[in-house]
């Protein structure tokens, strides 16, 4: 068997237990089939959750589609952190055009393969949750009713961190931004706006939507593989924390994700047909707090003063998402 | 050059008027330009469309200020639009309708103009009758072809012709070719009426 | 093979026999009958090898044609107007990445007010965008630039966009030459892009540049677009020799030998000003006229030769730098030996206002006589404009400007003529 060291900063603990398994079983980031399609050396901050996702993403796409691959990304952080001038860190035919567009120019790139007649060829198209649930949501809506042949993945990290930690439609309630800021009687975001992006993508009545965290490797991976077994459009959201944005420490990226997953704040699931067809369930609910605490952008929710108030919203939120997908129940 | 205003209303089809007189004209081997007043198209407002016939290119892009010849599709824009604006004197005026001249009030001003070179035709009766729809615009272009001499009605049925498909063309046809023979004796009648 | 048709509809045939590979449709007018057409083509077999893609917007029609001609897919779409601006951000875009698309702009004025008629001011405000930007005068040029504009784009890596009058000429039935296939094939040859996304040797594209290299990049890219000035005239010529007539170039001059005026222009108004210049020739007087084909790249030095002789120069634009005044003839200038006061802006045509002959010789006439002042909107109703000017005056809630001045027209709706 040949032997390729990998960085253990680059995979988790989980890549070297799965070691030990035979090699079938094994992630893709942890066997020498991966390609190492975001290549380590770029600059993406410590404990980056988003370079983690896409490093699983695309190389488990890299597997399922056997190197056939064309990625296109959209401005942002990923974008970047992996192509700063004159170096990149694409193994792969890569393409960075503009903030909101990236759903349009995967489309282009897949019509140009399907005339071409190079099917085997697929197209990964990519971007953080400002270029997918606000600016880039018009091509996006556009590629799903289309059923154009393209994984779009999302890369949420509730935020534009690339630009100085702004709001999103995916910046959760409560949480502070630069422009949600911790002050005033309702400090953070406001309560009942934002997109749930992964259920506007079932709606359009794709082939394939699921979500996914970056502490759940082996499950991340699966979806990529089965995502990757359907023609058409396809939705993939993996929640990305950001050490930066959310104010943790560049250790706990890991464990922000399970949290995250944990305390029904991000339920993990996937839909096939408009359908949901599984989900990650939780052996034990985690209060909320669990997942707040360690973040500096819900700072404001424990002093000066507590706010048991809009904790308690966040904790019925995530009961909801929790009764709703049914993470608690035996299967 | 020979240049051709036609009026009517959104629906009637006046700027596939404008363009199958453009096809007719380079049939027989003419430079021809067509083009649409490009204004409203919502159905029943007044639209006008322009076609020049030249014998060399034709680069002028003005709309029709002076045309030689005026098609009138709907009578009831006579009162709305000044769609006899800058006609020439030896102009000629078209109208679809099943009334005269003198019955649409337009005696003292007809009489300006050479008699043969007015002509009303009921072009949506006989759209009626041959296509089944009111629509009296290639009818018109058999009284076109009849009364100016300016192409002849086979070019207007070969234009149709491009224009439909078989069955609408067909009726068509059978509706230029009978407003030619309306336009025809008419126009004998009236050289008659002047010899005498 | 002659043919009596919609310019629409011969653009599209055109279009149809360049083989693209992916074409992007979105909807607006002027510009829509060329894409029905397309679509038609393609979903009746007769464009084969070609996928027909309705998108959502603009901005995604650009950023289709992006993607696909990244992938080594010959690309097209077609806009106007409002269109073009909704799409500036990609269309920027497309230049800076140096992706060989073609598009047609289907000329129409921009709002507000909401106008669907013609002027120049949407590609005007692109006008520096990176792309090179080729002015029709008749459908059969529009026809046949648009063979010479996929050939040029693929050659220097750089996108072109066609321009043609909307209504004026996307909607004008005329005759024109449309070539057969086998001469379209001999003169443009098969698509083979500088730059590819492909597996088998992955490169990355549309990479952060920062300060150490984006003056190189964007430097080259007018190198790039420069070379087009050496390569059309040549290709003009060549066109010529394949398809029998004159089409492209970078300039078409009209009887400007021996004349003190000359009449800058660009598009389907060249052929009212010519039969203007014709007119004001019989009576004696000395003028020509100089249609611009190519203003992007400006054409400096041919220009300059071109006016040379002249003692004064009449720029009609059908756009204006408000503010300033003129954009052509801002071009013009700059290539011009004479002084810049015998250069004079006449905007005429906005928002699909006629350019008549008559308007045209009288401040032909005008220049000539040393009366024209040096920015003058042609036939501009100025009793139209003291009324409102008057209600601004009077009242601080004058309220909406555009429907004041249509209260005091006494339409309810904007009508030609």
């Amino acid at each position: 068997m040949s032997f390729q060291p990998i960085k253990f900063y680059q995979t988790g603990t989980f890549t070297v237990g799965n070691r030990l398994l035979p090699d079938n079983e094994r992630s893709v980031q942890s066997t020498v089939r991966r390609t190492n399609s975001l290549n380590s050396g770029h600059r993406a901050c410590q404990g980056c959750g988003e370079a983690l996702g896409a490093r699983y993403a695309i190389d488990a796409a890299m597997e399922a589609t056997e190197g056939q691959l064309i990625a296109a990304n959209a401005t942002g952080c990923l974008e970047v952190f992996s192509t700063p001038y004159p170096e990149t860190s694409w193994q792969i035919p890569w393409i960075h055009s503009l903030f909101g567009n990236t759903a349009a120019v995967a489309t282009g790139i897949a019509a140009a393969m399907r005339v071409k007649g190079r099917s085997e060829v697929r197209v990964v198209a990519q971007g953080g949750d400002g270029g997918t649930t606000d600016i880039g949501f018009g091509c996006l809506s556009g590629m799903f009713e289309r059923n154009d042949d393209v994984l779009y993945i999302c890369y949420d990290n509730g935020g534009y961190m690339n630009t100085g930690v702004q709001r999103s439609s995916a910046t959760p309630p409560a949480a502070r931004t630069a422009t949600t800021a911790a002050v005033g009687p309702t400090p953070g975001n406001v309560f009942g706006q934002g997109k749930d992006l992964p259920l506007i993508a079932m709606a359009h009545g794709i082939p394939y939507v699921a979500t996914a965290i970056v502490s759940e490797l082996r499950d991340l991976e699966a979806k990529v593989r089965r995502a990757m077994e359907f023609r058409g459009a396809r939705y993939l959201h993996i929640l990305v924390p950001c050490p930066l944005g959310w104010g943790h420490d560049s250790s706990l990226t890991i464990r922000m994700a399970r949290l995250a997953h944990e305390t029904g704040i991000f339920p993990v699931f996937e839909a096939e047909g408009g359908e949901v067809t599984g989900v990650s369930r939780i052996r034990r609910q985690v209060p909320v707090e669990e997942y707040l605490k360690p973040q500096k952008r819900y700072a404001h929710l424990f002093s000066p003063k507590p706010r048991e108030d809009v904790i308690r919203r966040i904790q019925e939120a995530a009961d909801r998402n929790i009764r709703k997908y049914r993470l608690l129940e035996e299967a | 050059m020979f240049q051709i205003r036609i009026h009517g209303r959104g629906g009637q089809g006046v700027v596939t008027a404008a363009e199958m007189l453009s096809v007719a004209a380079f049939m027989e081997g003419h430079h021809a330009q067509a083009f649409p007043s490009f204004g409203s198209e919502r159905t029943g407002a007044p639209v006008v469309a322009y076609c020049r016939i030249d014998d060399r290119e034709i680069r002028l892009r003005e709309p029709i200020l002076e045309p030689d010849a005026i098609i009138i599709q709907d009578p009831t824009l006579l009162n709305q639009v000044d769609v006899f604006g800058g006609l020439r004197r030896e102009g000629y005026i078209l109208i679809n309708t099943s009334r005269t001249f003198e019955a649409l009030g337009l005696g003292e001003f007809a009489a300006q103009f050479p008699a043969s070179h007015l002509c009303t035709v009921p072009a949506t009766e006989i759209a009626m009758k041959h296509v089944g729809r009111p629509m009296p615009n290639a009818a018109l272009l058999g009284g076109f072809a009849a009364v100016t001499g300016r192409i002849t009605l086979e070019s207007v049925f070969a234009a149709i012709r491009e224009k439909f498909s078989q069955r609408v063309a067909e009726g068509n046809i059978a509706a230029a070719a009978e407003s030619f023979a309306h336009a025809r004796p008419e126009k004998e009648e009236l050289h008659h009426a002047q010899a005498d | 093979m002659l043919k009596q048709i919609e310019g629409s509809r011969a653009v599209a045939e055109a279009v149809a026999l360049c083989r693209p590979e992916v074409i992007c449709a979105y909807p607006i007018s002027p510009q829509t009958h060329i894409v029905e057409a397309l679509g038609e083509l393609v979903k009746g077999g007769e464009l084969s090898s070609c996928e027909f893609i309705n998108v959502e917007s603009e901005f995604a029609a650009m950023s289709v044609a992006i993607g696909a001609a990244a992938a080594g897919a010959r690309s097209y779409t077609a806009t106007a107007s409002q269109g073009l601006l909704f799409m500036a951000e990609a269309v920027y875009n497309a230049a800076g990445l140096g992706l060989p698309i073609v598009m047609t702009v289907a000329n129409r004025a921009i709002g507000a007010p909401i106008n669907i008629w013609n002027d120049h001011t949407d590609v005007m405000s692109q006008r520096d965008c990176g792309w090179i930007l080729l002015f029709a005068e008749t459908n059969q040029e529009a026809l046949d630039l648009h063979i010479e504009a996929f050939r040029l784009a693929q050659a220097l890596s750089l996108p072109v966009m066609v321009c043609m009058d909307g209504f004026i000429l996307t909607h004008a039935y005329e005759r024109v030459d449309m070539p057969s296939q086998e001469q379209v094939d001999a003169f443009l040859p098969p698509f083979d892009p500088r730059q590819v996304l492909d597996p088998a040797r992955p490169v990355s594209m549309g990479a952060m540049v920062g300060p150490e290299a984006f003056m190189e990049v964007r430097y080259l890219e007018h190198v790039r677009q420069m070379r087009a000035l050496e390569l059309i005239p040549g290709w003009a010529e060549q066109f010529r020799d394949a398809f029998g007539r004159d089409s492209g170039g970078l300039l078409h001059a009209y009887r400007t030998e021996d004349a003190e005026t000359i009449v800058v222009a660009l598009g389907s108004v060249l052929g009212t000003i010519k039969d203007t210049v014709d007119e004001m020739r019989a009576r004696g007087e000395r003028i020509g006229v100089l249609g611009i084909t190519c203003f992007r790249p400006w054409p400096a030095n041919t220009v300059r030769d071109a006016l040379a002789g002249a003692k004064r120069i009449v720029v009609v634009e059908k756009s204006i730098a408000v503010g300033l005044g003129g954009i052509v003839s801002a071009n013009v200038r700059t290539s011009f030996a004479g002084h810049a006061d015998t250069v004079y802006t006449v905007v005429a045509g906005l928002g699909g206002r006629s350019i008549t002959r008559q308007s045209l010789a009288r401040v032909f006439a005008s220049a000539a006589a040393g009366t024209l002042p040096p920015l003058t909107f042609l036939d501009l109703d100025h009793g139209l404009v003291e009324r409102a000017l008057a209600r601004e005056r009077d009242t601080r809630h004058s309220g909406p400007v555009a429907e004041g001045l249509l209260r005091d027209v006494g339409l309810v709706a904007a009508r030609i003529s």
